[in-house]
């Protein structure tokens, strides 16, 4: 109290003074903005305002010359960033593969021109588009003279800018040049139209050349000079013309193709559809590539490409014999109708209004209904990408037949083989490969950053004990590491150098770090791409715009259930490649079938799933002791397709037979059997099936419901763990 | 006897066949998803039923679904016995794609209405 009081006085003091001080000049006012020595105001004067030194020339040019240096370095930088995203091929630069070349006079005149230019042009070749769009509106009718500002617009700012830029302004200089070319052809025409058809061919012939290799772009083109349907080098059926127009049309000939066409040809029996496939296989089912036909014991096994099924009987991994599909030429003509397949084209962009496509050689096809099933091709990894191609003839990006042949002849050899990514293509082909070294005496090893093998999916210590299982199968296991650098080594080996300092050396690579969709058409042709998912982004009846639809790996659709999702797995991509051909037949139908995934982790370990299942998600898991009949192995096959996806609509849950196939006791049973519910705001919104078979519909119901429940082990007494 | 075990945000039960043997007191509700059958509830055939085995998409799928149907809504004694011609169209286009048709048992050879009727019958 005491001291607290003289506090205060001391502070008060001297304000008080000042008080006083003003008070006895004569001044009421204390001027409350400054708090301290309340000195009467003095306004100021000239004297006290700061007096200019020194040369004023001399220290504006040291400013002068410190901005520009910044200036110097700052585009010095930015215009190697954009070198080094363009070489490193990082950088999307969204060109796309443009418009196609019809027929005539400007796209012929364009090439002779282009193969000119230096190849330098494909840096800058999107700046090449603004001008040329505005050449034919603008400068249509004066014609040739008018290129000149057209130039000057581009070069003008490439002056302004520091040397460093010099180069990049030289290299436009050329590129430039083809633009009035270009323009010329097409002017004499007495009656040039401004709008679609003839604007945008100019701008295709720059991205032609930057898609393909050069050599090619070269060969390609006098060949189309000199036929109307140009013979480009994958083009397996020069002979079969194309219809001109097809009542269906199917872009991507993979699994939701095949779902499809088949639930088109269910409901409108004389159907004609047309699918391109762009890898040049006839569909196929891709999860036996990474599963079943690396335990077959048969060494054909990659020519007949051929798998066991769980029921023993064999089937191939195509859908459907050569002769199911009806011939190019035949399509048009059969009165019943059919499915053709047009092999190793690609679609390049749809014009959704007109209902035409156009691919890569230049033919176009009109149509009624189109489905986009384009897929995704597997990621990479930027530090493989950038090692050059010494490094690259020994990874693979494991995704089609082709690369399981090659695959399969690397570890044939008994090579040591390591791959990168703990998802489910990394975890199985680890299994898989692990497998077949048993025999081959090669060495398997794979490196996730997750802690334990499919961490992203299951919790962390069913993932952890995965990983067990996987070592098991005689796989090395390395966690919580990345890829840092590779290099070759002398003995013509990949040396990988992880983020844990340590270094790997290996035969040979498998990348296994997820699929990036194909939606380059969604460039091309104006379609909504999703920000978060990736995919075209569809609507609940996956419908893009009026008579497209998108299916499959690359869709990103509105689950009415579980909200906007992309999924990528074999049996969605049955389900909505069905739904789509459902409502390219008129049904109108919403996506409301849930799809299912499964994995099987080497013999003894298989789990379903359904929903949401994502490891960072809550979880309650309910297991019970797992017996020798719970293995993959005795899930019957009721049906012709072998793939458990299909079981299900045939097998009901109470008609289980069961193979007694004997297997080893497993290391720490504990979680060898079970149900795991993955909970968001306490509501079930995914399921795991851990080692337990043919209950789906059960699982299936309880996502339906999106209910949440007290006692998870109750509901867990749906699945009868603890019978068959 | 069951316990529990948590390990940060997920939970552990184990359970044994003796605290699952009373039934659960969970109901879920009917399926209303229930796959349709060959023949739906109206008595019209559903082409999409997975039990036909691609049979009425493949190439000879309007043949297929030309003779099945005749067969379905025959009021001929014995049943079908009024389809003879449906079924020769079929087997001969079936006999264009041995490779299609060929190797699956089910395909209606000799006697198409016999095997037919059974399959219907089964479903039905």
């Amino acid at each position: 109290m005491y001291r607290c009081g003289a506090r205060f006085s001391q502070v008060s003091q001297p304000a008080l003074r000042a008080v006083r001080h003003v008070r006895s000049r004569g001044v009421n006012r204390v001027r409350s903005v400054r708090d301290y020595g309340n000195l009467p105001y003095k306004p100021p004067t000239m004297n006290d305002l700061p007096t200019p030194q020194g040369s004023w020339e001399k220290s504006y040019q040291k400013l002068q010359r410190r901005n520009n240096m910044h200036l110097a370095v700052g585009v010095g930088f930015s215009a190697f960033t954009l070198f080094v995203a363009k070489q490193s091929g990082l950088v999307d630069f969204g060109s796309g593969p443009g418009l196609i070349k019809l027929e005539g006079g400007p796209s012929l005149a364009a090439p002779a021109e282009d193969e000119g230019a230096p190849p330098e042009e494909e840096a800058i070749v999107e700046e090449v588009p603004v001008p040329v769009e505005e050449a034919p509106t603008l400068i249509e009718p004066p014609a040739a003279e008018e290129p000149a500002p057209v130039e000057e617009a581009t070069q003008a700012p490439a002056e302004e800018v520091v040397p460093a830029v010099v180069e990049e302004a030289a290299a436009a200089a050329p590129v430039e040049v083809t633009e009035p070319a270009v323009e010329s052809t097409p002017a004499p025409e007495p009656a040039p139209e401004p709008a679609a058809e003839p604007a945008p061919e100019p701008a295709t012939v720059e991205p032609e050349v930057k898609e393909a290799p050069e050599p090619v772009a070269e060969s390609a083109q006098p060949a189309e000079e000199s036929s109307p349907v140009p013979i480009v080098e994958p083009a397996p059926e020069p002979g079969k013309p194309i219809p001109d127009h097809v009542p269906y049309l199917i872009i991507g000939a993979g699994t939701s193709s095949v779902a499809a066409f088949r639930a088109i040809k269910a409901r409108d029996a004389k159907a004609k559809v047309l699918v391109i496939s762009g890898e040049g296989e006839s569909p196929y089912m891709r999860p036996p590539l990474s599963k079943e036909l690396w335990y077959s014991e048969d060494p054909e096994t990659p020519s007949k490409l051929c798998f066991k099924q769980w029921n023993g009987k064999e089937r191939s991994i195509f859908f459907e014999h050569e002769e199911y599909y009806t011939p190019l030429n035949e399509l048009s003509s059969r009165e019943n109708g059919g499915i053709a397949i047009l092999k190793g084209r690609k679609v390049v962009k749809i014009d959704v209004h007109k209902k035409r496509v156009f691919m890569d050689d230049g033919s176009e096809v009109s149509y009624d209904k189109c489905l986009i099933a384009t897929g995704g091709q597997p990621k990479s990894l930027p530090v493989l990408d950038r090692a050059g191609s010494e490094v690259l003839q020994h990874v693979t990006l494991f995704r089609t037949i082709a690369d399981y042949k090659s695959l399969h002849s690397v570890v044939k050899e008994g090579k040591n083989v390591t791959i990168v990514g703990g998802g489910f293509l990394g975890s199985e082909l680890a299994c898989a490969l692990g497998h077949m070294s048993k025999n081959t005496g090669g060495k398997v090893t794979q490196i996730f950053p997750e802690s334990g093998n499919m961490g992203k999916i299951l919790p962390e210590y069913l993932s952890n004990w995965t990983t067990q299982q996987v070592k098991s199968e005689g796989v090395s296991i390395i966690n919580n590491s990345y890829v840092k650098s590779v290099k070759t080594t002398e003995a013509g080996k990949l040396s990988l150098t992880l983020n844990t300092g340590k270094e790997l050396i290996t035969d040979h690579v498998v990348v296994a770090v997820g699929l990036e969709p194909s939606i380059d058409l969604a460039r091309t042709s104006g379609l909504e791409i999703d920000e978060t998912h990736g995919g075209f982004r569809v609507n609940a009846e996956l419908e893009a715009r009026s008579n497209l639809w998108v299916a499959g790996d690359a869709a990103c659709f509105y689950d009415i259930k579980l909200g906007r999702r992309r999924v990528e797995h074999h049996d969605h991509a049955i389900v909505s490649g069905r739904l789509a051909g459902e409502n390219m037949t008129g049904a109108g139908k919403p996506y409301w079938h849930q799809s299912m995934f499964w994995s099987d982790l080497g013999p003894d370990v298989g789990y379903e799933a359904i929903g949401i299942v994502d490891s960072s998600l809550p979880t309650v898991g309910v297991f019970a002791k797992a017996t020798a009949r719970d293995t993959p192995k005795a899930v019957v096959e009721e049906t012709g397709e072998g793939l458990r996806s299909e079981t299900e609509s045939m097998a009901d849950t109470s008609s289980l037979i069961h193979s007694s196939a004997p297997h080893a006791p497993l290391k720490g049973e504990d979680y060898g059997k079970g149900i795991v519910f993955y909970l968001r705001d306490n509501i079930v919104v995914g399921i795991v099936l851990w080692n337990v078979f043919s209950r789906m519909p059960i699982a299936r119901k309880i996502i339906k419901e999106g209910k949440s429940y007290d006692d998870l082990s109750e509901v867990a007494k749906l699945f009868n763990l603890h019978t068959e | 006897m069951s316990y529990c075990k948590q390990e940060g945000k997920d939970r552990v039960i184990f359970v044994t066949a003796v605290d699952h043997e009373t039934p659960a007191k969970v109901l879920l509700p009917e399926d209303d998803e229930e796959p349709v059958g060959l023949i739906q509830p109206d008595g019209e055939i559903n082409w999409e039923c997975p039990c036909l085995g691609g049979m009425a998409t493949g190439p000879c799928g309007v043949e297929f679904r030309e003779a099945f149907t005749c067969f379905h809504y025959s009021s001929a004694e014995p049943k079908g016995s009024d389809c003879l011609e449906a079924f020769r169209q079929m087997t001969e286009c079936m006999s264009q794609y041995p490779n299609v048709y060929g190797n699956k048992e089910d395909v209606p050879n000799d006697d198409p209405e016999m095997e037919l009727a059974e399959e219907v019958t089964k479903k039905e």
